[in-house]
């Protein structure tokens, strides 16, 4: 076998140019194909990883996948508000351990803004039921204090002592800034790799200090209250977007859940984090699917590609073919030669597609997290990873078959005088 | 006497409904060089491939050797050819894009007979391309990079490393010019006496005959009379 694999190799080298480009369209296919896989695997993962330690969700009725949206990714806005009232009834249950309450809506250079209390910095967990840590500075505690997420800071440069101005909705730009009473950051929050890393954190007594000379999603006209005199009004907050419950014992979960359901002065939904995530996959499990289809539709074109330039070297080599049968080669040694050379090629595009990928999550790793919140890592292959890779190198096989029987019947039609 | 090297009795072949070759007796003897002549179409080529094991007879007996080829299946035909027949062609002998050394290697690659009895291939692919006056300062070049008649030298190397019984040369020299024809044909003529090899030289050009033992005209022994053109595929 050993000859046949030196020759195999020798016959590619001599056609590099050729092979070579249709190894590049395989790694790349085979590069897309692994790339959507992992994309979707640590994606879901970096989700999970952003609601752990929650046991319930509550906002006010609607869907739930909604709530677990804005409420964890800051993805859309609530809808509908929950009174404050309805929160200090949670809070009250005797099952529940701690409420973190989450006001949204407000937004700085696009990213979001979170009120919320101090239970936030006691209480919420991310990743393997991490708390959270600043980096820099302290939570915050006057008003106009803000904390602010690893990513904003690091994408805006503030530091500990800048003083920013929030802006009224969300979004990136146009849109009416409470500039009249300007935040002061005072800590900065060490890197979860989840979405508060693109959070501005404010006390909800501060969302409701910047509104007060607001109604209706717009400043009152004439009526300006300098930042000085808010502390004369009340700042205890009247409604939130939603809030997050954690129980002293995850066994009262579905009782609290039914409580809260059922709670006759507000219509409430409580909502299980890890439920509300199953209904997201079933809903992007089409979306998975095509996106697989097209990875491996693409794949298949790379095969054809690479099948093809083999074919259409057939025709320039019958020569050589008509030598190798001269000195002795069978005609089944010329079927295992082009197999040998398909398979090497389609092995070799394989690999160079898997070390591709890694290369791009090395490269393109951090802004993936900068921008969508979860981690990328470089990693051997998982195992559907591994069976979607030996199933694009079964295939290559498969393919390789073409050329290496049409080779062999031409070295048979041939013999030792090629008909060109 | 002893048996001949090969012997062909009443062989017949016949490409598809068009008869082309039908010998009542054609024999080599072991070590003879015989000169093969007739014009095109005369079946020349079919004869060779006959030989080389390449096509079977339709009619009659092949032996060459202890082998009767026209009873041999495919792959022992393969076989018999890669042990005991060593082949050179006009033109385009050799693999490209292989150095020197390793087409002239080739054949001991596929028959562990022909490696055995070159005993190292490296130094017996060396020793023939000397004797073939190869400079050494070629055998690592690949082989598209040599000259025409420096590539049917290599050829010839390559026909005669392991000691095949039987050579068999097709129009070799036709892609060389008259002097250098004569060079080559002498140092294929001594190589095969050297090694022992019978040597059937194919040529339309007969005054090349002189230096062989015999002399033979295809179209003079085969019975068919029409030209034979293989149909093309």
């Amino acid at each position: 076998m050993s000859p046949l694999l030196r020759l195999a190799a020798a016959s590619a080298w001599n056609r590099r140019a050729s092979l070579s480009l249709a190894v590049a369209a395989m790694a790349l296919a085979v590069m897309l194909l692994l790339g959507v896989e992992r994309l979707r695997d640590q994606a879901k993962n970096g989700f999970e990883q952003a609601v752990s330690g929650a046991d319930l969700l509550v906002g006010a009725r609607g869907s739930p996948l909604q709530l677990l949206l804005y409420s964890v990714f800051r993805l859309g806005d609530a809808n509908q508000d929950m009174r404050w009232a309805s929160v200090e009834q949670v809070a009250a249950h005797p099952a529940v351990d701690w409420v973190i309450p989450l006001s949204l809506g407000d937004s700085h250079r696009g990213f979001p803004v979170l009120a919320t209390t101090q239970a936030y910095f006691a209480h919420f967990r991310t990743g393997a039921e991490r708390p959270l840590a600043l980096r820099e500075g302290r939570r915050f505690d006057g008003v106009f204090e803000t904390v602010l997420g690893a990513e904003v800071a690091e994408a805006l440069g503030y530091r500990p002592g800048d003083r920013i101005a929030l802006a009224h909705g969300s979004g990136a730009s146009g849109l009416a800034e409470h500039t009249d009473k300007p935040f002061t950051v005072v800590g900065i929050l060490a890197r979860t790799g989840t979405p508060v890393d693109r959070t501005v954190h404010i006390s909800l007594a501060a969302m409701e200090a910047i509104h007060l000379d607001w109604q209706g999603g717009a400043p009152i006209p004439g009526v300006a209250i300098p930042a000085e005199f808010v502390q004369k009004f009340d700042l205890s907050p009247k409604t939130v977007s939603a809030a997050i419950v954690g129980l002293k014992s995850r066994a009262a979960v579905f009782n609290v859940q039914r409580w809260v359901n059922q709670n006759r002065d507000e219509a409430l939904m409580a909502v299980l984090p890890g439920v509300a995530l199953a209904q997201l996959w079933a809903m992007l499990a089409q979306v998975e699917r095509v996106l697989f289809a097209v990875s491996a539709l693409v794949v298949a074109v790379g095969l054809a590609g690479l099948v093809a330039v083999v074919l259409a070297s057939l025709d320039q080599r019958r020569r050589e073919l008509a030598v190798l049968r001269a000195v002795g080669a069978r005609p089944r040694d010329v079927l295992a030669l082009l197999m040998l050379e398909g398979g090497g090629l389609v092995l070799a595009g394989a690999l160079a597609g898997l070390a591709l990928l890694n290369a791009a999550i090395l490269l393109l790793g951090p802004w993936a997290e900068a921008h969508y919140g979860f981690a990328l890592n470089v990693a051997l292959p998982g195992p559907r990873e591994r069976y979607l890779l030996g199933g694009a190198i079964m295939a290559g096989f498969g393919a390789s078959l073409l050329p290496a029987w049409r080779a062999y019947r031409v070295s048979l039609a041939d013999g030792l005088t090629p008909r060109l | 006497m002893s048996a001949p090297l090969v012997a062909a009795r009443q062989l017949r072949f016949d490409w598809g409904r068009t008869p082309c070759l039908d010998l009542p007796a054609f024999e080599l003897a072991a070590g003879e060089q015989v000169f093969l002549h007739g014009p095109s179409g005369s079946g020349k080529s079919t004869l060779l491939n006959l030989l080389a094991g390449v096509l079977v007879p339709q009619q009659g007996t092949l032996r060459v050797l202890d082998a009767d080829l026209s009873r041999l299946p495919g792959a022992a035909r393969d076989r018999f050819r890669a042990d005991h027949v060593g082949l050179i062609f006009q033109q385009f002998n050799l693999i490209p894009y292989l150095s020197v050394l390793d087409n002239v290697m080739l054949p001991c690659r596929f028959s562990a007979r022909r490696h055995a009895r070159a005993g190292a291939p490296r130094e017996a692919a060396g020793r023939l391309l000397g004797q073939l006056d190869l400079d050494c300062a070629l055998w690592a070049r690949p082989a598209r990079a040599l000259s025409v008649g420096q590539q049917q030298r290599v050829a010839a190397a390559r026909a005669l490393i392991g000691q095949p019984e039987l050579v068999i040369a097709d129009e070799p020299t036709s892609a060389l010019d008259a002097a250098r024809q004569q060079v080559f044909l002498d140092l294929l003529g001594r190589e095969c006496a050297a090694s022992g090899a019978a040597l059937l030289f194919v040529s339309h050009d007969a005054r090349l005959a002189a230096r062989f033992d015999r002399t033979l005209a295809l179209d003079a022994i085969n019975r068919v009379g029409a030209p034979c053109t293989e149909p093309s595929a």
